[in-house]
């Protein structure tokens, strides 16, 4: 495994140009400001309420299951050229992806063209057989995409970004990147004025107009709504903040009801109708009479309503046979299948042990490689080789020879490092970055995304259920 | 707006004014019970205070005999008792965090804050080392819900059913605790206790009065008011008749009647009806008339239709029925 890039620091000594500014306030502040600003971070963050719920916790008071996301002070800083770049890129990726989600429910041309096998998709869990032939307004499926990318190190010292995974179901974080960006504008407005970073507030609205623009192509003036399930969900402050920031009603399954072949929500003022509905809600709990019959989270007859086309679904259901980790190797191909494209991102090296040769490669170096679950996700099921034991190499070896087809393996990719605020001072911390990407009648994003941070000493998991923070994400122009 | 948000509203303001009413029934038995009385009379206090509450029998099953120092704790912290301070706002702050969308930033941080800074009290222990100071709390973060509620909320449907919850809730806690001297003693006020007419009993009256004014921010008033002695009579009239007391039965009725206008619908007509009947016997009602059938019975009655109001509210707007 290589050095990691590191994205302040060159070298021992100099600090990367974009980064000059910031290293030059930082060392100008004394001693105490970082801690003291720390705890008033967190002092706001839970007065705000911005917590994210841990079922069956209790903190050490007995009282509550809230729990604060670690945020840390120092921003990751991303050059606006190096942002331009990676936005064409994400534009590329998104467009090509729900091509394909359409191609897969609709004439199956890359099948035909023997690109991606069919069995691929078809025995996939998250193909949806009910999606067959159903035309969704403008042909797009996945209207709020979250794109994982990483940076890692090249032999020459130079650092190269790479897609990890595209998130197309309910990414969610979004609200960490506009908090996070609201608190440092707070806690440290002096830092602003010193830099040009490119704004993100106008979030919500790029969401709200994305939304109306996939409403069914009969309504005037569509009824947008966010389906959570629930104040119990880890996500639910994520779900009220854009309910909120957008002025739409946050809606729960018991909330609607279908009539007529049309969706509707109980109001104080009789049944209101229902155009358009960002669910927050897996597929499987989205209607009972189709999915889960035990769900109580969606509400039932919401799938014949949707195929009638008489309400929008957002994300559309079926997504997820785009975002598996077993389709994603095929994604640089898509690209260049649909849009004629090189593709602008890289995609990570990927071995797909369903094919025995690179299972053979695989079995013989899980010491040095990243063994991921086809269907997992949040960080769990995965074995990161050089940092398992040997016992945990071994009962991975075994779950993967039980079901090769399971599992991918990638290279460990040393994701670069940023400095960041922990108890020792400031140290390197692996990090990665989660930009949304919406598409409506066009594809909209704002500069940045959210970044997420490891925080314990050289760990390479990000995710916010394994301990990982978040950091505000500068796209600097010059 | 949907059904299940105005529920919460509904709620989340019915809790934050129970709270607050909670503690000025605590406040104002625990600086009664500074007075020097007999133990039997410092004890009717605080069995009276469970009576009005309806938690007696609750309350003797897990505490058994009555005691100043476990009533408090009963109604401060206990989460088993669903109207202790403690149950209140947790309960303010869960409804309020199930519709945070639909308030504003500085209502929802209130609630919040409320919440954390209460837990933080308790861990304190302000409620024993100094219990005045923790009730003037409760109250004071009360008034600070309300006014960011006004001062920052936009007067649509959330607004109403946040001020239909307080009043309602209001409406009924003051009738409680003008019914306390009945539970406390056991016996109608105005009939053998005034015929008697011994210097003992005015005194006690004196106090007794003067403490359930208090207990609604009303002793100042009553002298602004009638310039004129503590008179029973004439503190029941201020409390349920007068228009002007904010936290009179007929104040109360008129804001509940005022705020259920502005949100009526197709099935709302008949609790819109009960409403302004109920408001028309305040504006147009005597005291003497009151007084006549027995106050004991009068609130009785008024805390029956007040229950059938909520009822009606909850089946016509907050959880319909018809799919």
């Amino acid at each position: 495994m290589r050095a990691s890039f590191d994205e302040m620091q060159a070298d021992g000594t100099t600090v990367r140009e974009h980064y000059r500014v910031y290293d030059r306030w930082l060392a100008q502040q004394p001693g105490d400001v970082m801690r003291s600003r720390r705890e008033e971070a967190e002092m706001i963050f839970r007065r705000v309420g911005i917590t994210f719920a841990v079922y069956g916790a209790k903190d050490e008071d007995g009282s509550g299951t809230e729990r604060l996301i670690p945020f840390d002070l120092i921003p990751r800083v991303i050059p606006a050229s190096e942002w331009t770049e990676m936005e064409a890129g994400l534009r590329q990726r998104v467009t090509a992806l729900n091509r394909f989600i359409h191609d897969v429910y609709h004439g199956q041309e890359i099948i035909k063209a023997g690109i991606v096998p069919g069995d691929q998709i078809f025995k996939n869990a998250q193909f949806r057989p009910e999606m067959m032939g159903v035309d969704v307004p403008g042909g797009v499926y996945s209207h709020i995409s979250g794109i994982d990318i990483v940076r890692a190190a090249n032999p020459d010292g130079s650092g190269s970004y790479y897609v990890l995974e595209d998130n197309l179901r309910v990414p969610s974080g979004v609200s960490y990147m506009l908090e996070n960006r609201k608190m440092m504008m707070r806690l440290f407005p002096d830092l602003f004025s010193q830099h040009r970073v490119a704004p993100v507030a106008h979030y919500p609205d790029l969401l709200l107009d994305t939304l109306r623009a996939v409403a069914p192509a009969a309504v005037n003036d569509p009824t947008v709504v966010v389906l959570t399930p629930g104040m119990y969900n880890s996500a639910y402050f994520e779900h009220a903040f854009l309910a909120q920031q957008m002025g739409v009603e946050l809606v729960e399954g018991q909330d609607l009801f279908v009539r007529d072949n049309f969706v509707y929500m109980r109001t104080t003022q009789g049944p209101k109708r229902v155009d358009v509905i960002y669910r927050r809600v897996d597929d499987d709990f989205l209607d009972p009479l189709a999915f889960r019959p035990d769900s109580t989270l969606g509400c039932a007859g919401l799938l014949s309503v949707y195929r009638a086309g008489n309400v929008t679904l957002s994300n559309a259901i079926g997504t997820g046979v785009a975002d598996d980790k077993s389709i994603y190797p095929y994604v640089p191909k898509m690209i260049e299948f649909y849009l004629g494209e090189k593709p602008i991102l890289n995609n990570v090296p990927t071995w797909q042990c369903r094919d025995a040769e690179d299972l053979k490669y695989v079995l013989s170096h899980l010491g040095e490689l990243v063994v991921k679950e086809v269907h997992g996700a949040g960080g769990y099921g995965m074995l990161v080789g050089p940092a398992a034991t040997a016992q945990e190499i071994a009962d991975f070896r075994k779950a993967l020879e039980a079901n090769p087809a399971g599992y991918i393996a990638q290279p460990t990719l040393s994701l670069s490092t940023c400095p960041t605020f922990v108890e020792s001072g400031i140290a390197p911390r692996h990090i990665d970055l989660r930009p949304f990407v919406l598409s409506g009648k066009t594809v909209q994003m704002v500069p940045g995304g959210l970044t997420r941070v490891a925080l314990k000493e050289g760990s390479l998991v990000v995710n916010s259920s394994q301990g990982g923070g978040t950091k505000d994400t500068w796209v600097l122009e010059a | 707006m949907l059904s299940r948000t105005a529920d919460h509203l509904f709620w989340m303001a019915r809790y934050m004014e129970r709270a607050e009413n909670t503690a000025r029934m605590l406040d104002v038995n625990y600086q009664t019970s500074l007075l020097p009385q007999s133990a039997d009379a410092a004890l009717n206090g605080w069995k009276g205070l469970l009576s009005i509450s309806e938690l007696s029998h609750d309350y003797a099953s897990r505490y058994g005999e009555v005691d100043a120092r476990k009533v408090m704790d009963y109604m401060v912290s206990d989460e088993r008792n669903p109207s202790s301070i403690y149950s209140c706002l947790m309960a303010a702050r869960e409804n309020a965090r199930a519709v945070r969308g639909t308030l504003t930033t500085e209502v929802w941080e209130t609630q919040n804050q409320t919440w954390l800074e209460f837990q933080r009290l308790l861990r304190g222990k302000t409620f024993q080392k100094d219990p005045g100071e923790g009730f003037e709390w409760v109250k004071f973060r009360s008034h600070l819900s309300r006014g960011v509620t006004v001062g920052t909320m936009l007067q649509d449907e959330a607004f109403h059913f946040l001020r239909i919850g307080s009043f309602l809730e209001r409406a009924d806690n003051t009738a409680r605790m003008l019914d306390v001297k009945f539970h406390a003693v056991e016996s109608e006020f105005f009939g053998t206790g005034a015929a008697n007419g011994n210097g003992r009993d005015q005194e006690y009256d004196f106090y007794h009065w003067s403490a359930i004014l208090r207990s609604v921010s009303g002793f100042e008033v009553y002298r602004k008011a009638y310039r004129n002695v503590i008179r029973p009579e004439k503190v029941a009239e201020l409390l349920i008749l007068r228009a002007d007391m904010p936290r009179s039965l007929a104040a109360c009725m008129d804001e509940v009647v005022n705020n259920l206008r502005q949100v009526a619908n197709e099935q709302s007509q008949d609790t819109l009806r009960r409403a302004g009947r109920l408001q028309a016997d305040l504006r147009f009602g005597r005291i003497d008339e009151i007084l006549a059938t027995g106050l004991h019975a009068f609130l009785t009655q008024f805390l029956e239709r007040v229950g059938t109001l909520g009822v009606g509210i909850s089946r016509d707007f907050l959880v319909p029925v018809a799919a």
